[in-house]
């Protein structure tokens, strides 16, 4: 089994995040870090190959900075990666940035894709569908589980107050895999060692024809939401009082 | 517990290599998770947490700068931010890796035979096997020289009479590092099973330090000994201190952790904590006072143990850039955990908190490996050409 793995640099969850001047993007001077459902990714694809064979690829589209995330699947265990690198490429879409990756293996095949259900920063869960649309093969979002089946491959779905759907999809296929579905493992020191003499391709996002411009959506406005204090009185008898109280912290907050 | 934020003022991060810096992060994460959750119960209790070495093994921290045998083949920064990492969390748990990886290993690695390397570094390496060394005794700690241990050669054996005292491990080790005179006066480096006849280990309880690591008094009776099990390498007290050369160069690093710690959260506490006014702590002068010269101490502590892990790398490191590193970081790292401790008023004295726990345990790092004064008047003998320890 040959697994692609698309891994995203995110800002670290406990950064602290400035607005750029162009009201657009971050200010980069931030940490950053692997994005959480990708690691799960990369975690299963590795227990995919340690269970069945074959290889673990690991693909990222960023900057320069973003090869780290490489560096670390690598470390962790992946057999080779491709950074599909821009000095812009962070401000791709999803779509543009399905594009980019799709154009970027095309000389290659994969048995399956995976990528993490969602992105920590634009968080819009779309690059992996996208992306399945565009090389025409089918395609399952959130992922629980993966196993080999007659044909291809047997997933579990998780769906919405507890409930799951096992669907069963022909090869080759992506899959957008949930957070938390198994164990993530560290990389060693040794492993990080191992991985300096791993193949670590560079493409770049110009060569692929890819660049913002091919974008489906704009980013308006970022902001940081605005804390306000708001003292509102409810008056009445005590006992609609109560009901409307009852009714807004239920409600509204959402705290009952 | 307050999350651990990054301490880099001088954008020290920058001097790493992409390499160094997934070194440094993933040690972090796994500390982290692992450590940071059971570290206060295990210093409460007075509990090493025996049960984590065998994934420290396999994470490659025992001897992480050592190549072969199973070792990670880390560079001197790798190295030293790995124990950056461990003593952020807990210097009692550097000080075990420290001594695995330092004072056990790298003598067998620097001044084993071929047998004695193969046959202990992969137990060592995954941590299978768990070592200590023994130098220093009751009467002669800062001057190791006049150590009593004898080991006497009797056909093919050695037989080893004498005590060690302060020995990280003691207890919980498979093989014993132990520095003794042999019949020629001459001071060698043994390898003694700790399973053999009139070896015994007795921990020492009462300890304020260094709770969650396991301290030992070790007695040795007419303990005999292979002939082979003598390093061939080492004879002479040099060879000693060249195994204390690199723990000390790891607890140059380590320090910093430590205070990384006690900074972040003596920041992170000032700046939520109101009194007066309603305005944080941090926005009071005094408070300001004493930040600014916390993160200024660290971030030069900072950079010179990158250099000097830049040096090591070259070979060109030598005792008195140790002995600077070991004095001046420690130093800076107590100082750090007393003011930290200061900052949180009473919350400074409850384990709620990491930073009494830290500066309890940087009062044993400023005295083991050569005591902070020792480091002076070896980086002034090397300044002036004169020794002046006696």
């Amino acid at each position: 089994m040959r697994i692609l793995v698309c891994v995203k640099q995110v800002p670290a969850k406990d950064a602290p995040i400035k607005v750029a001047g162009d009201g657009a993007w971050i200010r980069e001077d931030v940490a950053y870090e692997t994005n959480e459902p990708d690691a799960y990714a990369l975690e299963e694809a590795l227990r995919q190959r340690e269970a069945h064979g074959g290889e673990v690829v690991a693909l990222t589209v960023g900057p320069a900075r973003a090869a780290q995330v490489l560096r670390e699947a690598l470390a962790k265990g992946a057999d080779r990666a491709i950074h599909v690198a821009g000095d812009d490429a962070h401000r791709l879409d999803s779509y543009a940035a399905a594009e980019a990756i799709a154009r970027a293996i095309a000389g290659e095949k994969f048995d399956l894709i995976f990528t993490g259900l969602q992105s920590e920063d634009y968080g819009y869960g779309q690059t992996g569908v996208v992306l399945a649309e565009l090389l025409g093969i089918a395609h399952a979002t959130i992922i629980m589980q993966v196993q080999p089946a007659a044909g291809g491959v047997r997933v579990k779905r998780e769906l919405e107050n507890g409930y799951f759907q096992y669907l069963n999809l022909p090869l080759p296929a992506v899959l957008t895999i949930q957070s938390g579905i198994n164990k993530l493992r560290y990389a060693t020191l040794m492993g990080i060692k191992q991985a300096k003499s791993k193949p670590l391709a560079t493409v770049a996002l110009a060569d692929l024809g890819v660049s913002p411009s091919l974008n489906r959506q704009s980013v308006a406005k970022l902001y940081v939401p605005v804390k306000t204090k708001k003292t509102e009185l409810l008056e009445g008898p005590a006992k609609e009082v109560a009901a409307q109280l009852a009714a807004r912290l239920k409600n509204d907050l959402r705290v009952i | 517990m307050l999350k651990f934020r990054d301490v880099d003022f001088i954008g020290f991060a920058s001097l790493l290599s992409d390499n160094e810096r997934l070194v440094r992060d993933s040690t972090r994460q796994w500390a982290e998770a692992n450590l940071t959750p059971i570290i206060e119960g295990c210093a409460r209790e007075g509990r090493f947490p025996r049960e984590l070495v065998p994934e420290m093994g396999r994470l490659g921290l025992f001897g992480a700068n050592l190549h072969g045998y199973g070792c990670a083949g880390m560079s001197n920064v790798e190295y030293g931010l790995v124990m950056q990492e461990l003593e952020r969390v807990d210097s009692g748990i550097r000080s075990f890796v420290s001594v695995q990886s330092a004072l056990v290993m790298y003598p067998i690695f620097a001044f084993g035979s071929e047998e004695q390397k193969n046959r202990w570094l992969p137990r060592l390496q995954s941590g299978e096997a768990i070592g200590c060394f023994g130098l220093t005794e009751p009467d002669f700690g800062s001057n190791p020289g006049g150590m009593r241990t004898r080991a006497r050669r009797q056909g093919d054996e050695y037989v080893l009479n004498g005590e060690k005292m302060w020995i990280t491990s003691g207890s919980i080790a498979h093989v014993a590092v132990v520095w003794a005179k042999d019949d020629d006066n001459v001071v060698s480096g043994f390898l003694v099973e700790t399973d053999r006849p009139g070896f015994r280990a007795e921990d020492i309880h009462g300890k304020y330090s260094l709770r969650a690591s396991v301290t030992s008094s070790l007695s040795f009776h007419d303990v005999r000994i292979p002939a082979a099990n003598r390093l061939p390498g080492a004879t002479g007290l040099k060879h000693a201190l060249m195994c204390l050369n690199q723990a000390r160069y790891g607890i140059g690093w380590g320090a910093v952790g430590a205070a990384m710690q006690c900074y972040d959260t003596a920041l992170q506490y000032s700046l939520f904590r109101v009194q007066f006014g309603g305005k944080p702590l941090a926005a009071h002068q005094l408070t300001q006072e004493k930040l600014a010269g916390m993160i200024t101490e660290i971030s030069k502590a900072q950079l010179l143990a990158w250099h000097v892990g830049r040096l090591k790398d070259q070979n060109r490191a030598d005792h008195g850039h140790i002995s600077m590193l070991k004095r001046n970081n420690v130093a800076m790292a107590l100082d750090v955990a007393r003011t930290a401790r200061d900052m949180l008023g009473a919350n400074g004295i409850a384990d709620e908190y990491p930073i009494f726990r830290h500066m309890a345990n940087l009062e044993s790092v400023k005295t083991y490996e050569g005591t902070h004064d020792i480091h002076t008047l070896a980086i002034g003998e090397k300044v002036t050409g004169i020794a002046a320890f006696e």
